[in-house]
């Protein structure tokens, strides 16, 4: 039996304990112990952004944290981004600029959007670009989805 | 990736992670992990331990007292691009932070551990060594203090003993007569800096009357570049007087006595012809002949 070390973390507003390995990454922890699925495993580098998640509020990579590090904290992932079944103003502007193709960086992408627009609620499109550095879409060319940054944070001003 | 297995020990405290250091040899500190989990994704690296300070108090945040800026070791990039004091006392030191890898690389990894991998090209440590800083390391028999240009000490080697960690890092506050900037060529996918060039100029109106001159991504350690440094002192800088100026670094890189790095993301010859240019924009940022 390896050595495993107890954590609690708390995952879209429920907490959850589990005894991990050391080693486990908390993208791992959250598509295989917690079967979250919908964080991706995209490049594995630190490069792709596919596995951004928010932790105590800010992104963060979940492929380059380990599950013993985020022990206390509070994790929101794709999963926990909608309320209520009713789509945030983000996803809502994914949905309606095809920000999207393949979707495989979507979650990634709605996360540090999300962040993008806390911080700065009225960016520019350079802004948005220079935010979304972290995260890399192979399918739409990155119009869209910046459109769709936009768009969310015009949403979010009520415009 | 699965990193090869280890045990997980929690330092308290900074007396504790010495501690943990010097009971565990070949031991490795894990901060915001953003150099070494990726390493050790790829298994090259397996440390047996890992000591997690990432819960230690005292470690975190910025005061500016007097002359010096003081930014705790597990500071993060986003806490010092974003902090107010930085900017004002010191635009340099905001400017490399924003500009390290991506927002969320930024909202975990810290100037520490960045300093602690030792990698040849590290912003931290090209800016650093320009800006005459000093990292303070505590061990087992008290503290010390190191230059921010000796602490890389051959690439991925720190001077840093077994049992040592960093602590601080001291920058001085930039004078109302100091500009300075950094240019860098980066990786457009991870955007982990190539060759950067760092500069420091102390103006009198527009003759330069000192300057601090380093490049990053060339040799195992930052290189100070005094050919380069010398030819701007004393010298009004334009377009002419600063190309000029820049095109002496390879002395300065031959008196290294060194190879060029050359790797799978640029050769040795690239590097070399790249490193003035970069100085160069970064001067002519400091004297606002270019834009950001």
């Amino acid at each position: 039996m390896p050595n495993t070390v107890p954590i609690t973390v708390n995952v879209n507003g429920r907490s959850h304990s589990a005894n991990v390995e050391p080693r486990t990454l908390l993208v791992h922890f959250l598509r295989e112990t917690l079967n979250l699925t919908g964080t991706k495993i995209g490049c594995d580098t630190s490069q792709c952004g596919a596995c951004v998640v928010r932790m105590n509020g800010v992104t963060v990579k979940a492929c380059t944290a380990f599950a013993v590090q985020v022990d206390g904290a509070d994790i929101t992932t794709i999963e926990g981004v909608a309320q209520d079944g009713n789509l945030s103003a983000v996803q809502e502007a994914f949905w309606n600029n095809h920000g999207l193709q393949c979707g495989y960086c979507t979650a990634g992408m709605i996360m540090s959007v999300t962040e993008i627009i806390e911080r700065n609620p009225n960016p520019s499109a350079e802004e948005v670009r220079a935010g979304l550095e972290g995260n890399m879409c192979r399918c739409t060319g990155y119009n869209n989805i910046v459109k769709a940054a936009l768009a969310a944070a015009a949403a979010r001003q009520g415009g | 990736m699965y990193p090869a297995n280890f045990e997980y020990l929690k330092a308290s405290s900074i007396a504790d992670a010495v501690r943990l250091l010097s009971e565990n040899p070949g031991a490795k500190l894990l901060a915001g992990g953003h150099s070494l989990i990726p390493l050790m994704r790829f298994r090259l690296a397996r440390p047996e331990v890992l000591i997690d300070i990432g819960g230690v108090d005292g470690l975190r945040g910025v005061t500016v007292s007097g002359d010096t800026i003081n930014i705790g070791a597990l500071t993060t990039h986003a806490t010092i691009a974003a902090s107010a004091d930085v900017q004002r006392a010191n635009g340099l030191l905001a400017e490399a932070a924003s500009g390290i890898g991506d927002p969320a690389v930024r909202n975990r990894g810290t100037i520490g551990g960045n300093l602690a991998h030792a990698d040849p090209a590290s912003d931290w440590a090209t800016v650093l060594t320009a800006l005459g800083a000093t990292i303070s390391v505590q061990g087992p028999s008290g503290s010390r203090s190191v230059a921010a240009g000796d602490f890389i000490e051959d690439a991925f080697a720190p001077a840093l003993a077994e049992d040592e960690l960093i602590t601080t890092v001291s920058v001085p506050v930039l004078a109302a007569n100091q500009r300075a900037e950094y240019a860098k060529m980066s990786h457009p996918a991870s955007f982990y800096a190539v060759v950067g060039g760092a500069v420091v100029v102390t103006m009198d109106g527009n003759r330069c009357t000192a300057a601090s001159v380093a490049v990053g991504g060339l040799t195992p350690r930052p290189v100070k570049a005094a050919s380069v440094e010398q030819a701007l002192s004393g010298t009004t800088l334009t377009m002419d007087s600063i190309a000029d100026a820049t095109s002496r670094l390879g002395d300065d890189i031959s008196a290294a006595g060194v190879d060029v790095i050359g790797d799978v993301f640029a050769s040795a010859d690239f590097r070399a012809r790249i490193a003035p240019v970069e100085v160069k924009h970064a001067l002519l940022h400091a004297i606002d002949l270019a834009h950001h």
